[in-house]
């Protein structure tokens, strides 16, 4: 898409009008950068990118862009794997970059007053000489900000225990397209009238730009110790993550990988991983040091118990991170061992891990593509890497293909097209197989309560008509939606 | 039992009738007036789907409570929210729809935390299917925690899916005697180590704390804390959550403020839960302006919570922007506006 450069130049001397200097980006190889986010294969060159310094000047730009009719895309640290952040061809980006200050840290209260850009992990690292932490820890937290995750309603690998991002965020501070300011939440535990706040984290930043975010921080635990289980098949791991939830308890931290990952990342970390093992279970105990010792010993016999080939316990806090690592880099090894890599998303009833997996494996004969996956196995979220080469012809294509079969097959099996990523416009057209038409009209209700002028983020998460009926066209013959009669609740 | 309920929606939404959305009519008291032709949950009852090793259970609207929580007990599990009854009849679609958490809640998260799934039939009669039966779900806008709280207002909540956690391994109470001030600044430190600290009430000059967690946890609290162990700590806590407790007669005000806030001065008996976060008063509605002036500066709100003249409002005012989308919601969940009118604005 051409951008009418008039429009542009009308647009940017608006908008430099109102901000410092050095806030308002139109130079192509100014923009570049801001041309897609961590999801690299679907770029967009923006007509404009706004780097706002403060509140004002966020409300400045909405009103400006709502006065002039230009769609907003606004962007944290563009470390989402969804395109949530993927630009628009005659639209602004208004990053939150500069944002980037810790306004208050109570750690009587055990909360702490942030602006939107400031960085998951650099929370914690502030709240940590008071021994308190921010608990959700995306992989991505060293360069993730806050009003990503509150945009993505982001989890990590400790989120069974402690929850994602919505149920740790207690207020959020809004600039709305009407330009208005308005509090979402409180810094008591709940607030007067309808939850906004639950309906605001997640929704992909299209129903408002966050100023400020209030989280909850929580003690950090005395200590904390992993098992190593090997497991001789992928189904006999699953049930015993079964087991271990079905002897009551809530590790804080249950994570598996197939064979694939574990012998892509080893060489790469080095994290002491049984690469014999057809899957390996990381569950992880904290608290006191009693608590952790206890706790150990009822997961090691339930492991055992349900059928584990070998059994490792980190002795050290050097030995927890080594086991960690191997889960943490996942993804970079998959760059590693090839060009490209392709991470899906979806969450299921855990009870289907067996049958989605091996779903999983036939896809990979029928797409010609490998695939690893790991698993955020205590909540069912499943993390296949489809492994590609774009520069082969066809294979990125053949990569989403095989992408789309494992999101309906999720969805087949009752579970979700994302579990933490978002849907921002790689999934879009899956979610026209797991909501009806009706629902997401609703949805498209819900974005214009808070967007009546549609121009925040549009085009993202939420597909319309059109777009289902073309998706329909392409997918299944006649029309029909896949699964019309399933029960989808 | 749908088609019954699609029925009675639709003669109304053209009629311009009203509907009053009720289960087992044990919150009759809270919120704002009753209005509308009764439409009975109950006939809609029934545990549907129940995986312990999931963590989830999915029930419709009119199951009562009570056959939930001896469903969850059998296998070792609970509502970590720990939701009051108020009364025989209790359903599960009351406790979603009005939001209550109890004692356990500043520990282990409030109703909306934990839901995770809704069927809703709107203003239309369409049954529409937000989120799911899985604990991480970021497709579409996060709908059903949205309807956790809105007191029947959105819609008809046919059926919920919430997770549940196993019931912890031991469990304690110990007392204090100790002043307000002391007793907001000791819950508030003990919040900042990681304490297994399942609820707490001061009253009366008195802290009662419940210790709930692993054994050694628990043990090692204990004995590090100090205070008096008391005998019938299960009976104290449920007739707290039940508000059977002593303090709970006459009109009652909840006070929703930071737990750190310092003692809230107001002429009135209080009574302290959640960590400092959850403070109860007793006092007349014609003091509205007085606490939510009290409570605003805080940085909380303040609800007419039992008796009262509900002329004074009984939930906080909105402010406008705020009230806007309110009004923008309601109008598309419920456009013929047939859910329990005036129930909470």
């Amino acid at each position: 898409m051409t951008i009418d450069n008039e429009r542009k130049l009308k647009v940017a001397a608006a908008l430099r009008a109102l901000l410092p200097a050095g806030c308002v980006l139109s130079e192509a190889e100014d923009t570049r950068p801001y041309e897609c986010d961590g999801l690299a294969a679907y770029r967009q060159l923006p007509m404009i990118v706004t780097l706002p310094e403060d509140e004002a000047q966020v409300l400045a730009i909405l009103n400006t862009c709502r006065e002039m009719n230009v769609p907003i895309v606004p962007r944290g640290a563009g470390t989402g794997l969804s395109g949530g952040a993927m630009p628009i061809a005659d639209g602004v980006v208004v990053s939150t970059a500069r944002l980037n200050r810790i306004v208050r840290m109570e750690p009587f209260a055990r909360l702490a007053v942030v602006q939107p850009g400031v960085r998951n992990l650099a929370i914690s690292d502030a709240a940590a000489p008071h021994g308190l932490y921010y608990a959700p820890d995306p992989s991505s937290q060293i360069a993730c900000t806050i009003g990503g995750n509150v945009a993505e309603n982001s989890g990590g690998v400790h989120c069974l225990k402690y929850g994602l991002t919505i149920h740790n965020v207690m207020r959020v501070r809004v600039a709305t397209i009407e330009g208005d300011i308005i509090e979402l939440g409180g810094e008591s535990l709940d607030a007067p009238g309808l939850d906004l706040l639950a309906v605001f984290i997640g929704s992909e930043g299209m129903l408002g730009i966050v100023t400020e975010v209030t989280v909850k921080l929580i003690p950090k635990p005395e200590t904390a110790r992993v098992i190593m289980a090997s497991f001789d098949d992928v189904v006999t791991g699953g049930n015993a993550v079964a087991s271990v939830i079905a002897a009551g308890i809530i590790p804080a931290g249950l994570e598996m990988m197939d064979r694939t990952s574990s012998r892509m990342v080893e060489p790469f970390v080095k994290a002491g991983y049984d690469t014999d093992a057809a899957a390996i279970l990381l569950c992880e105990a904290d608290g006191t040091r009693l608590e952790v010792d206890e706790e150990i010993a009822r997961m090691s016999a339930v492991l055992a118990g349900a059928g584990a080939s070998a059994i490792t316990i980190s002795h050290s806090e050097a030995e927890r991170l080594r086991f960690w690592s191997g889960r943490k880099n996942a993804f970079p090894a998959a760059g590693r061992i090839s060009p490209d890599y392709y991470c899906m998303d979806g969450t299921i009833p855990r009870k289907h891990l067996a049958r989605v997996l091996l779903g999983i494996a036939r896809m990979e004969e029928t797409h010609g593509l490998r695939c690893a996956n790991v698993f955020h196995a205590g909540d069912g979220n499943l993390h296949p890497l489809i492994l590609f080469d774009a520069n082969q012809p066809g294979e990125f294509e053949r990569a989403e293909a095989f992408g789309a079969d494992i999101l309906a097959l999720c969805v087949e099996v009752g579970g979700t097209i994302t579990g933490e990523h978002g849907v921002g416009i790689e999934k879009i057209n899956s979610m026209c197989l797991q909501f009806s038409r009706a629902e997401l009209d609703m949805f498209f209700a819900v974005k214009r309560a808070f967007d009546a002028p549609f121009l925040l983020n549009p085009d993202k998460a939420i597909p319309t008509l059109n777009r289902c009926a073309e998706f329909g066209k392409m997918r299944v013959s006649g029309g029909v939606l896949p699964f019309a009669g399933l029960p989808r609740f | 039992m749908i088609e019954q309920f699609r029925q009675q929606i639709l003669s109304a939404a053209s009629a311009g009738g009203k509907l009053r959305i009720r289960g087992g009519g044990t919150k009759d008291w809270y919120g704002q007036e009753l209005g509308g032709d009764i439409l009975d949950t109950r006939g809609y009852s029934g545990i549907v789907d129940y995986e312990p090793s999931e963590l989830v259970i999915t029930a419709r609207c009119g199951t009562p409570l009570a056959e939930i929580e001896a469903a969850l007990a059998e296998r070792n599990q609970m509502l970590a929210f720990e939701p009051p009854h108020f009364g025989e009849g209790a359903t599960f679609g009351g406790v979603i729809a009005s939001g209550l958490s109890g004692p356990r809640r500043a520990m282990s998260g409030a109703v909306r935390d934990f839901v995770l799934g809704t069927q809703l039939m709107d203003g239309k009669g369409e049954v529409l299917t937000f989120g799911g039966q899985v604990m991480k779900n970021v497709a579409g806008y996060d709908v059903s925690r949205l309807l956790a709280g809105s007191m029947g207002t959105l819609g008809l909540m046919l059926q919920h899916s919430v997770k549940v956690l196993p019931r912890t391994v031991r469990e304690t109470t110990i007392r204090f005697e100790m002043d307000e001030i002391t007793a907001i600044r000791s819950m508030n430190e003990w919040g900042g180590q990681p304490l297994p600290i399942s609820a707490s009430c001061w009253h009366g000059g008195v802290l009662t704390l419940r210790l709930s967690g692993a054994q050694a946890a628990v043990d090692a609290a204990e004995r590090g804390m100090g205070g008096e162990i008391v005998d019938d700590g299960a009976q104290f806590w449920t007739s707290l959550r039940e508000q059977r407790h002593g303090f709970f007669n006459g009109s009652i005000w909840r006070l929703s403020v930071p737990s750190s806030a310092s003692a809230i001065v107001l002429r009135g008996e209080q009574l302290i839960e959640w960590g400092g976060a959850q403070r109860w008063l007793r006092a007349d509605a014609s003091m509205a302006q007085n606490i939510r002036r009290a409570v605003t500066a805080a940085g909380g709100h303040a609800t007419l919570f039992r008796g009262g003249d509900k002329s004074v409002g009984v939930f906080q005012p909105l402010a406008p922007a705020v009230a806007r989308i309110h009004e923008r919601l309601k109008a598309s969940f419920d456009p013929s506006q047939v859910f329990n009118p005036g129930r909470m604005y």
